[in-house]
């Protein structure tokens, strides 16, 4: 296995290699590479920062964290592709937080432009605009943007390695590299020798890295099939290393306890019941927060918990409905952004319009994450060393650097596997905290695991969020939808944080899934407004799409239902003529349903339709009525990415993804009462369990041009294709989540 | 107190109050980090494991009640010799994050050697306790039924 032990920082980046697993064009600054982060001992090759090889063999470093998306398989099947190894017999590690590993992709989505209907010029643009993220060292995993950022890379990776290797054969044997060809790892010459890519690393490693151009499609081995995950067996196994599963020689255990009140101090704090606790080795006292050290996880919590605080008052509104009054008001100020004004909306309808006026509220979302926040971290002074289960190492690295004072260059992150992410640990505060702890116990490792409690009430919350709409049809046509959004912005407020970059100007982000509908409306505008800060909100599995999809979905789905018309040809119609692809998955999900247009008595079906992270994608939901209760029975799910790099992979995210959607649909919701949240746990805030998932059929197309997104576009459509077949069900519209506040659901 | 318990067939000598969670002291006190944290309060099922051979909830189980052998993950199978439970989930390619996943086989395992061939109904029955949030419950329904089948042919 690889280690990442120091020889001279800079040695290897004048390879081309570095530049080929870096960036590929053009002559500007950001061209330039990155350090290699992978530093070897003496005898190995570092060909560039993602392939590594030495005597064991090859060792593949896809640095993205792998939160059960699969990345870790798909981003080896890139490399491998072309380097000619078996992604299922390389070592696939994530690495060490570097700028090498900057995600280009990301944030080539703050470009304007609906996305769907970009050029390919576009494209390009942005990601020349994404190679700007590795100025802000952004080495993070998010956005559904891993494959659209390492389906170039990667492959280049493994090209310009597989070609350095043959170099260093062809030097060695004496023959033209022309001659000779790669197999399973290893060089082959045309007189029968046989080279292991393990024997030519230390050659490999004096000679410039070559270039060569990437295998057409028609050679592709893995691309477009499925590759056996490479982390399965390890977690069918309870051998896959999580940020819990740490174990540092002579580490301690701590628990924690935090204000319930977002951004308030403490005033005091009395830990006297706790001091002679069994198993506790220290109290500290962490400012706006304590904890306790000591000898298991459990000793530690109980005595956290005995530890009475005076906290400081909250300082934003404290109830849900004073929350939700403060969204509201945004709606009395101007709007942030208008980023689609198709026709004219304020025009005199005509003759026989008949108009919709919908509010629709959605609540606050705590992420949920199966393995709660945690982070084991062990400072000694004058270096830290983190591990945690983390989407961002870099930002990890910065926040701890801040923290302490210490330079980057002494902090080491080791990124473990992620208990779930779904952009909840895009943040450090959990981290922060592990550090501040390690602190105070210099040369002693500490993990930090917080109680599920302390994990649901202290998230970056998916914002809560208000829309109104107003919308026509005439003669069972749409006419008009206006649609204004009102909602805390995550975009902004995250990037205060973690960049410390104040943003101004529209928020794209506030109103994705909403302005960008793959729609032909007559008149068709949107609205952005942002309410201010209050609670801490973030990243979450789909960002506003989660909110926006049910919004602009339901409303079409209101206005299908107004003109008489059935709800998926009205869409079919409106897609078609803007931009095939989306129809071309309403026609999919149409015949892998049989959709009629009816269904028998105590039957409901209802369809969406959202374009997000750069994929369409229809959901087709069936109920039915079970002794009066909802179930939720079947699910047919098409998804057009482009390319579809590992489809059975893909598959996964497209039902995982309704699976997170029809949680937060049916169940999910934090409340506030005083200040503080009101759900502590699993009990309070439920999500689908194997009784209420439905049976799902999942369709991975490929019609469209550009690559899209899997890990998040399956979640926004979710919540709007069970309200309306709902609707079609009982006949009475969900005009807020979650469902189980007005319906009786069977759980 | 001092208390001695068998799991996966070995003996271990543990000293701790008796209130301690059986999943700490696999955790924290053993080093057998497969079974998971995940609510602490029964609610997930992310800590089962098996207690002669039935399906218990290790954050709601304390040191001092545990009677009769455990099975955790670690004694099911390895990455080099699977349990079948197992290569079905590998063969189906079940897992997402992975981290309910020791739990959701344990609780499975258990329902199939009391039902080896369980229905549709059954698997809700005996896996509704059991959470994911990645939502991978078709492909564990799935590699239920395989396993079961799996076990009657060996």
């Amino acid at each position: 296995m690889a280690s990442f032990k120091k020889i001279a920082r800079r040695s290897f980046l004048v390879g081309s290699a570095a530049i080929l697993g870096g960036v590929a064009f053009g002559t500007y600054k950001y061209h330039q590479p990155a350090p290699n982060p992978l530093e070897p001992a003496a005898g190995k090759a570092v060909l560039n920062p993602f392939v590594f090889v030495d005597q064991s063999g090859v060792t593949l470093i896809a640095p993205r964290a792998e939160m059960g998306q699969g990345v870790r398989t798909s981003w080896a099947a890139l490399i491998a592709e072309e380097l000619d190894v078996d992604p299922g017999k390389v070592t696939v590690l994530h690495g060490p937080a570097a700028k090498a590993y900057y995600n280009s992709a990301m944030m080539g989505e703050v470009l304007p432009g609906r996305g769907y209907n970009n050029s390919s010029f576009q494209h390009s643009l942005g990601q020349v605009v994404g190679h700007t993220a590795k100025f802000f060292d952004l080495q993070v995993t998010g956005g559904s943007s891993s494959m659209k950022d390492g389906f170039e890379r990667m492959r280049r990776a493994g090209a310009s390695a597989r070609e350095t290797l043959k170099e260093a054969a062809a030097q060695k044997l004496g023959v033209s590299r022309a001659l000779l060809e790669t197999k399973d790892g290893q060089v082959l010459a045309p007189d029968g020798v046989t080279l292991s890519y393990a024997e030519l690393a230390a050659d490999a490693a004096k000679i410039d890295a070559q270039e060569v151009e990437l295998r057409p499609a028609s050679q592709w081995k893995y691309i477009g099939k499925t590759v056996p995950r490479v982390d399965m067996v390890a977690k069918v196994t309870g051998t896959a290393g999580f940020g819990v599963d740490t174990r540092v020689e002579g580490m301690k255990f701590a628990a924690i306890k935090q204000s319930p009140y977002f951004g308030a101090g403490k005033r005091s704090f009395d830990a006297s019941a706790a001091q002679d606790m069994p198993g506790v080795e220290a109290i500290l006292d962490l400012g706006d927060a304590v904890a306790v050290v000591g000898s298991n996880t459990w000793l530690a919590q109980q005595a956290v918990d005995a530890i009475e605080v005076d906290w400081e008052a909250p300082s934003y509104p404290e109830t849900t409905d004073a929350i939700f009054a403060e969204i509201a008001q945004a709606f009395d100020g101007s709007p942030n952004s208008t980023m689609r004004d198709d026709g004219d909306v304020e025009a005199a309808l005509p003759e026989g319009a008949e108009v919709i006026e919908a509010e629709y509220q959605l609540p606050y979302l705590a992420h949920a994450t199966m393995e709660p926040m945690n982070a084991t971290a062990l400072y000694t002074g004058d270096a830290l060393q983190i591990w945690a289960p983390n989407q961002g190492p870099t930002v990890v690295q910065q926040a701890a650097a801040d923290l302490t004072g210490l330079s980057k260059d002494t902090i080491q992150v080791h990124t473990t596997y992620l208990g779930g992410g779904f952009g909840r640990r895009i943040e450090v505060d959990y981290t922060n905290r592990a550090v501040q702890i390690a602190q105070q116990m210099k040369g002693t490792p500490v993990q930090l695991t917080w109680s599920r409690e302390e994990d649901m009430s202290h998230d970056y919350f998916r914002p809560g969020a208000i829309a109104r709409y107003r919308a026509a049809v005439k003669d069972g046509q749409a006419v008009m939808v206006h649609g204004k959004i009102a909602a805390q912005s995550t975009t902004r407020e995250a990037a205060g944080r973690m960049l410390g970059l104040p943003m101004s100007g529209p928020d794209k982000g506030h109103v994705d899934a909403a302005f960008n509908q793959p729609l032909a409306i007559p008149s068709f505008r949107v609205e952005g407004y942002l309410a201010k800060p209050m609670i801490p909100v973030g990243f979450w599995r789909s960002v506003a799409a989660s909110f926006n999809g049910f919004f602009s979905d339901s409303i079409i789905d209101e206005m299908a239902h107004k003109a008489g018309r059935d709800p998926l040809e009205f869409r079919l119609e409106l897609a078609r003529a803007e931009w095939e692809p989306a129809a071309k998955v309403l026609e999919t999900v149409r015949e892998m349903s049989g959709w009629s247009g009816t269904t028998p008595d105590g039957i409901g079906r209802g369809v969406a339709m959202v374009y997000s992270f750069g994929t369409p994608v229809a959901q087709v939901i069936e109920v039915a009525d079970q002794d009066g209760q909802i179930r939720i029975t079947k699910a047919w799910i098409a998804a057009d990415l482009g390319l579809a790099v590992d489809p059975q992979n893909i598959e996964a995210q497209m039902f995982g993804g309704l699976a997170y959607g029809l949680s937060a649909a049916c169940f999910g919701e934090i409340t506030f009462d005083g200040g503080a949240v009101e759900q502590e746990n699993f009990p309070d805030y439920d999500a689908m369990r194997m009784p209420s998932m439905p049976q799902v059929e999942v369709a991975v197309l490929q019609n469209q041009k550009h690559m899209g997104g899997a890990g998040e576009p399956g979640t926004p459509p979710a919540a709007p294709a069970l309200a309306n077949a709902i609707f079609d069900l009982t006949g009475q519209r969900a005009r807020r989540l979650p469902l189980m506040h007005d319906f009786d659901l069977l759980i | 107190m001092s208390k001695t318990l068998r799991i996966n067939g070995k003996t271990h000598q543990v000293d701790l109050p008796d209130d301690v969670p059986l999943l700490w002291v696999l955790r924290d006190e053993l080093g057998m980090t497969g079974t998971k944290f995940g609510c602490g309060v029964a609610a997930c099922g992310a800590c089962t494991v098996q207690v002669d051979g039935e399906a218990m909830r290790s954050c709601q189980l304390s040191l001092g009640d545990v009677e009769g052998d455990v099975t955790t993950i670690e004694g099911l199978g390895t990455p080099d010799n699977l349990a079948a439970i197992q290569t079905a989930w590998v063969e189906h390619q079940v897992a997402q994050c992975g981290y309910c996943q020791s739990g959701q086989i344990m609780q499975a395992a258990s329902l199939l050697a009391e039902n080896p061939a369980p229905s549709d109904a059954d698997i809700d029955e005996a896996m509704q306790g059991n959470l994911c949030r990645c939502g991978t419950y078709p492909r564990i329904r799935a590699a239920i039924h395989s396993a079961a089948k799996m076990m009657q042919e060996a």
